[in-house]
């Protein structure tokens, strides 16, 4: 009898996975782009001050912004050239947000790293490293990563949970790292426990990712000598690459509301993360590319891209071959969390983990209806909370009364406005209740 | 050509909207829709045994209920939303409940009732308190007592041993006259379960089968549109109640003829699980489903009517705000510090 598969308890979908569009296309480097746009605020945290200033020449790895205070991480020119302006570029989320404009220099080519033994740095030297580069969760919400592995002294961490979930339907970037740099990720994880000072580390991958499973399986194997680093397999279910959901999906903890994993004595990473901090330690190498899955059937051909941070989407559109004339919906990001956008001029950043082009037939553009009390997104929600309540107190003018409802434990899945027969914007309304409730 | 390239994405009008862009293929139409099929083979039954008359009944109640559902909407100034199958589900359901011997007026009446009052007042779809369909009947009953309690018909298809009962309904003789003269007037008791099963008996319109309706209840579970928590407490608490209370003496009743007659197949797996009308959550609706049991067997035992099925689902219908409201899903985990 084999042993049922580790997943978190409550809640959750199956989305139709759509990964068979790139996840055997191995990742291809595109070509340097003609100009990048930095932009200096990339992910969550303080945004970044220029460093730099207009027609100055930077090489690639250039340290050009940085915080001045607060959380944060600094950003690197991505090609060597020259910065052709400092001013603004279009965001998801931010709708326009400062950036550095930089000409690559033609004659420029990529920049050799050298490769250096890692042993015999102390563990503020790595963490150092893993500053100086720039690194942030790529997973999505971007988190700044030196912060995350300096948890507080009195937080017991005992275990590393490496993120290889990619519950995402379509994207295939961890996938593909995992088939192609298993070894690197785990000499990455080994980094990463020798900072952490602990030696349990596990990764944590869908069955639907077979050969990723195989291939880490078997680089731990070869390289884990003074580790307890295990692979996990996880049943497919989503959101499992939900940090909460993860971390109870492979060691049964929970992580309280409004608490942070190293409550519960953990810490996660993600895949492309755990990779940086390889890259950073091991060749002093800053975030200056970014694996990207660009798919959907709104495109002319699928990849698994790796290409320079500030890379625009229109060069990676004309690099693949433009789109359909049946592109109905561009997104930054999976189909269930990512951000819709109506242009082109869109820089990737260092958190973006796909950009689809999608059809009429894989998006869904049916008209909401009323609230039809099927309570379909109550057996859906993972984290136990109500959306039907909150999308009917919000359409009534009560947003404010919402935090009953758990508002604020949510954190947008999606998976409520999946299930919703009447297609809700379930999502939304409970943005909506985040911002006029009271936290209690 | 690249200036062609980008003119072509320019062209497009992309839509922007909130995450998810995925969603899963069930719309209310969808679930409307099969419900009015599931519906359907009790009524191709009703009509070889009791006659053409009950498609007719069908026909009006349903054509009323739609037609009362898009004039009330363009009276309200509210889009008319006719074509999501739920005012045919409520015409149908409508039907369903009343004898198939009533003047064609009524269910017209009921219709009005159902829709108007109890549905578009209240809000339309998913705002409704009461289920439409019953308190279309309950009007019914108070209004035409006499047409809503005799007028039975006779089932073809069926050989009864004592004529003097054949048109009255299974119930009504275990009420006035005890479980033994329902077996006389059959024959036996198997011949009793097999043809209430099959739904050769007499009653309301699409009450009777109780395999027909089993069988598109259990698809609509199958399917996930509706769960199994409360036909299953609703039934299992009449079949037990019945058992203990229903006999002469304690432990004596018979629970199967109390589950194959009345409406208890049409209401645990068609009325009792209608979403406005009943707890979203499982603790609720298990509760609930158990509520409508214990009010069904407390009328049929010690109650005027021989059926209790429709004020079982009204009341506790009145009862599922509070349901709602006191289980709810339970936090993944609360926050640190709070009790619970």
């Amino acid at each position: 009898m084999e042993k049922e598969l580790r997943t978190f308890k409550k809640g959750g979908i199956h989305p139709p996975e759509r990964k068979e569009y790139t996840e055997h296309l191995a990742i291809e480097d595109m070509p340097l782009p003609k100009e990048v746009d930095i932009l200096l605020s990339q992910h969550f945290g303080a945004w970044c001050k220029p460093l730099v200033k207009k027609k100055d020449r930077v090489e690639e790895g250039d340290i050009i912004g940085d915080v001045e205070k607060g959380l944060g991480a600094c950003v690197h020119a991505s090609v060597t050239g020259a910065v052709k302006d400092i001013g603004s570029s279009p965001h998801p989320l931010l709708v326009s947000v400062p950036s550095i404009t930089i000409e690559r220099d033609q004659e420029a080519e990529r920049k050799e790293y050298k490769k250096e033994d890692w042993h015999n740095l102390s563990r503020e030297e790595l963490l150092s490293r893993v500053k100086k580069a720039g690194i942030v969760g790529m997973g999505g919400a971007g988190f700044p990563t030196h912060v995350k592995l300096s948890p507080p002294p009195e937080a017991k961490v005992d275990t590393l949970i490496i993120n290889g979930a990619e519950c995402e339907p379509y994207l295939t970037v961890d996938h593909r790292l995992m088939v192609e740099h298993a070894p690197e990720i785990v000499e990455g994880i080994k980094i990463i426990l020798t900072i952490l000072g602990i030696k349990r580390g596990y990764v944590g991958i869908e069955v639907n990712k077979p050969d990723a499973i195989e291939e880490m399986s078997k680089a731990v194997k070869e390289n884990s000598e003074g580790f307890d680093i295990g692979v996990v397999p996880l049943k497919v279910k989503y959101p499992q690459g939900s940090e909460k959901q993860l971390i109870e999906a492979v060691t049964g903890r929970k992580v309280p509301a409004f608490g942070l994993p190293f409550d519960v004595g953990v810490i996660v990473q993600n895949i492309g993360t755990t990779r940086a901090i390889y890259e950073a330690v091991i060749f002093n190498k800053p975030v200056v590319e970014k694996v990207v899955t660009i798919s959907g059937k709104g495109i002319k051909r699928q990849a698994n891209l790796r290409v320079r941070i500030g890379t625009k989407l229109k060069d990676i559109v004309e690099y693949l071959g433009g789109t359909t004339p049946d592109l109905k919906k561009v997104v930054v990001g999976g189909p269930m969390m990512g951000f819709a956008i109506s242009t082109l001029d869109f820089p990737i950043t260092k958190i973006t983990s796909g950009v689809l082009f999608l059809t009429e037939d894989e998006i869904d553009l049916y008209e909401y209806k009323p609230c039809i009390r099927c309570g379909f997104c109550l057996e859906a929600c993972p984290m136990g909370l109500q959306p039907n309540e909150i999308g009917i107190y919000v359409e009534a003018g009560r947003a404010e009364e919402t935090a009953q409802f758990g508002v604020f434990e949510c954190f947008e899945c999606g998976c409520c406005a999946y299930v919703c027969p009447s297609k809700r914007p379930l999502v939304q309304f409970i943005r909506i209740g985040k911002m006029k409730a009271k936290r209690a | 050509m690249e200036k062609e390239k980008s003119s072509a994405f320019e062209t497009h009008m992309l839509v922007v909207s909130v995450s998810p862009h995925i969603k899963q293929p069930v719309t209310v139409e969808k679930i409307m829709w099969t419900v009015v099929a599931c519906l359907i083979p009790p009524l191709i039954l009703s009509v070889f045994i009791f006659g053409p008359r009950v498609l007719i009944i069908t026909l009006i109640s349903v054509i009323s209920c739609v037609l009362t559902e898009a004039i009330s909407q363009k009276a309200l100034g509210r889009p008319v939303t006719i074509r999501d199958g739920s005012a045919v589900i409520t015409g149908l359901l409508l039907a369903y409940v009343i004898p198939p011997g009533v003047p064609y007026y009524l269910p017209i009446l009921g219709a009005v009732m159902a829709i108007f009052v109890t549905k578009q007042l209240f809000g339309g779809l998913g705002a409704n308190i009461f289920n439409p369909a019953l308190i279309g009947r309950a009007f019914l009953m108070a209004t035409f007592p006499v047409a809503m309690t005799s007028a039975w018909i006779t089932p073809k298809y069926i050989q009864f041993k004592a004529d003097a009962l054949s048109s009255a309904t299974p119930l009504f003789i275990i009420k006035h006259y005890g479980i033994k003269a329902l077996i006389q007037t059959y024959g036996s008791l198997s011949y009793i379960y097999k043809n209430f099963f099959v739904g050769i008996r007499p009653g309301c319109i699409g009450e009777t089968s109780a395999f027909l309706l089993l069988l598109g209840g259990l698809y609509l579970i199958y399917k996930g549109y509706i769960k199994w928590y409360i036909p299953v407490s609703m039934i299992g608490t009449i079949a037990l109640l019945t058992w203990i209370f229903g006999g002469e003496h304690l432990f004596e009743g018979n629970p199967l003829v109390a589950i194959l007659s009345g409406g208890v197949m049409l209401g645990a797996f068609f009325m009792a699980t209608d979403y406005a009308t009943s707890p979203n959550w499982k603790t609720g609706q298990l509760i609930y489903g158990a509520g409508i049991g214990l009010i069904t067997v407390l009328i049929r035992l010690k109650g005027g009517y021989p059926e209790g099925v429709c004020y079982a689902i009204l009341l506790m219908n009145g009862f599922t705000p509070a349901l709602d409201s006191w289980f709810k899903p339970k936090r993944f985990a609360p926050p640190k510090g709070v009790k619970k």
